[in-house]
C-alpha cells in the first residue's frame, strides 16, 4: 500500500537523482568545495553533524518536491518554491557527497508525512518559514562544534542559504525578514523535537 | 604606540586610489579622526614601520594589518562594517525617501544593525580597543537606488561574516558571528527581493568575501577628508 507521502517521496527521488547529478557538475567546478574530501578527513563527531544536517535537508527537499506536485504555486511563489527546492536538492546532494568522500556513511532519508500542509498557499507557507527558520537555528547551532575548519565553511554558506529562504517566505507573509538581530541557536534535541511531527520513521 | 604623521585626506585618497590594496587604505576606513589615530598609530607611512602590534606576516592579510591579529582583528573588522550599515539606515530612515512598508524594513534592518554594533563593540572592548567609528557618506537622491545601494550593501556584509567564519578562534564569539550572519543573510534577500534580484544569487551555497574586496567596495561610502 502507497501513501500519498510516499508516492511524492518516490517522485521526490527520481527527481533528485537528477538534480545530484547537475550540483555535483556544479560542484565539482564550483568554489563551495575548494578540493574534494577524502577519508579519514573528518572525525566521527564531525560526520555525526554532517548527517543530521543531511536529515533536515532531506527533510526540506521532501517538503518542496511535493508543494511542487501538490500545490502546484503559481506565479511569484511558484518560482520561489522552485529556487528553494532546487537549493536543497543541492545541499542534499553535497551532504551525501562530502559524507561519503570522508569515509562515513550518508543517513537515509526518512519518511515523511506533511499533513495538511499543501491545503493551502497559506499553510504551505506557514510550515515553511518553520522549517527554514529551524534550519537557520540548527545550522547556526551545531556549526561551532565542527573541528573542521573547511567543513565550517562549508555550513556557512548553507545556513546563509536558509537564512535567505527563510527571509523571503516570511516576507510573502507580509512579515518582517528576521524575528530579532540574532537569530537564535537550537540544539540537535530541539531541532528533532520541532521536525519529530513530520517524520514517520 | 607611537603616531606617525599623517598625509592630508586629498593625499591619503589619491594614494588609495592608485594602491588599491595598500595598508594606507586603513586610514581612509577612519576618516584620520583623532580617535582613529590611537588605533591607527601601529600603521605607518611606509610598511618597515609597522609596528609589532600589527605587522601581519603574510603581505596580504589586509584584516590582519588594519584591524589586528585573530578574533580581536576580526571583530573589529565586523564591528566597523557594522557601524557602516547602521549609519547608512539612521539616514535614510529620516529622509523621507521612504513610507509605509519599506520604512517599517528599514526601521527593523537598522534597528538590527544597531543591535550588531552594541554587541560587537562590548566584544572588541573585552578583547582590546574598538575600532573608531568611521566616518561615512551616503548618496540618498533616489529611492530605488537607495534601495539597491542597501541590497549591496547587505549581501556584501553577509560575504564578509562567512569570509571569517573559519578563522574564528572563540567559539563563543564564532556562535554569535553566525546568528549575526545569518540575519546579514535575511536581510540581504529581503532587500534582492525588494530591487528584483534573486533571493540567493550564488544559488544554493554562499559565497565569502575576503576583506581586501570588502573594503575596496564600501570605499565609495567612506569620507576621507576627515583630517584637520
Amino acid at each position: 500500500m502507497e501513501t500519498e507521502a510516499q508516492l511524492g517521496r518516490g517522485a521526490f527521488i527520481a527527481r533528485g537523482a537528477i538534480a545530484a547529478g547537475a550540483a555535483y557538475g556544479a560542484l565539482a567546478a564550483g568554489p563551495f568545495l575548494r578540493r574534494a574530501f577524502a577519508q579519514g578527513e573528518a572525525s566521527q563527531a564531525d560526520l555525526d553533524i554532517l548527517n543530521f544536517a543531511l536529515t533536515l535537508e532531506y527533510l526540506e527537499a521532501a517538503f518542496y518536491e511535493q508543494a511542487l506536485t501538490d500545490l502546484r504555486p503559481k506565479g511569484e511563489l511558484g518560482s520561489l518554491v522552485e529556487t528553494i527546492s532546487s537549493d536543497e536538492n543541492e545541499h542534499v546532494a553535497a551532504l551525501e557527497q562530502t559524507i561519503s568522500d570522508l569515509g562515513g556513511e550518508p543517513v537515509k532519508a526518512p519518511e515523511v508525512d506533511f499533513g495538511d500542509a499543501f491545503a493551502s498557499e497559506d499553510s504551505f507557507l506557514e510550515l515553511a518559514q518553520t522549517f527554514e527558520d529551524t534550519g537557520v537555528g540548527a545550522y547556526n547551532g551545531a556549526a561551532p562544534s565542527l573541528e573542521s575548519k573547511e567543513l565550517l565553511a562549508t555550513a556557512g554558506g548553507i545556513v546563509q542559504v536558509e537564512a535567505r529562504h527563510a527571509a523571503a517566505i516570511r516576507m510573502l507573509r507580509g512579515e518582517l525578514p528576521s524575528e530579532a538581530a540574532f537569530d537564535k541557536t537550537l540544539t540537535e534535541d530541539e531541532v528533532r523535537k520541532a521536525v519529530q511531527p513530520f517524520v514517520k520513521s | 604606540m607611537t603616531t606617525h604623521p599623517q598625509p592630508s585626506g586629498a593625499t591619503r585618497l589619491r594614494r588609495a586610489v592608485a594602491e588599491p590594496h595598500s595598508r594606507r587604505k586603513f586610514f581612509l576606513l577612519t576618516g584620520g579622526t583623532g580617535t582613529a589615530a590611537a588605533v591607527l598609530a601601529a600603521c605607518g607611512e611606509d610598511s618597515e614601520t609597522m609596528s609589532s602590534t600589527t605587522a601581519a606576516g603574510d603581505d596580504g592579510d589586509v584584516l590582519a594589518e588594519m584591524f589586528g591579529e585573530g578574533d580581536s582583528g576580526i571583530v573589529n573588522y565586523a564591528l566597523t562594517l557594522e557601524y557602516l550599515e547602521a549609519a547608512f539606515y539612521e539616514e535614510v530612515a529620516a529622509s523621507g525617501l521612504f513610507s509605509g512598508k519599506d520604512l517599517a524594513l528599514i526601521e527593523e534592518i537598522g534597528g538590527n544593525e544597531n543591535e550588531h554594533v552594541a554587541a560587537l563593540e562590548a566584544t572588541a572592548a573585552k578583547l582590546g580597543d574598538p575600532a573608531p567609528k568611521p566616518e561615512t557618506e551616503f548618496d540618498l537622491k533616489d529611492a530605488q537606488a537607495v534601495l539597491e545601494t542597501a541590497a549591496e550593501v547587505e549581501n556584501l556584509g553577509a560575504a564578509a561574516y562567512l569570509g571569517q567564519a573559519a578563522a574564528i578562534e572563540d567559539t563563543a564569539i564564532l556562535a554569535a558571528a553566525l546568528s549575526i550572519h545569518t540575519v546579514e543573510g535575511r536581510h540581504a534577500a529581503a532587500l534582492n527581493s525588494l530591487v528584483g534580484k534573486p533571493i540567493t544569487p550564488s544559488g544554493a551555497f554562499a559565497m565569502p568575501a575576503e576583506p581586501d574586496q570588502v573594503l575596496a567596495d564600501v570605499q565609495p561610502f567612506l569620507v576621507t577628508e576627515g583630517s584637520m
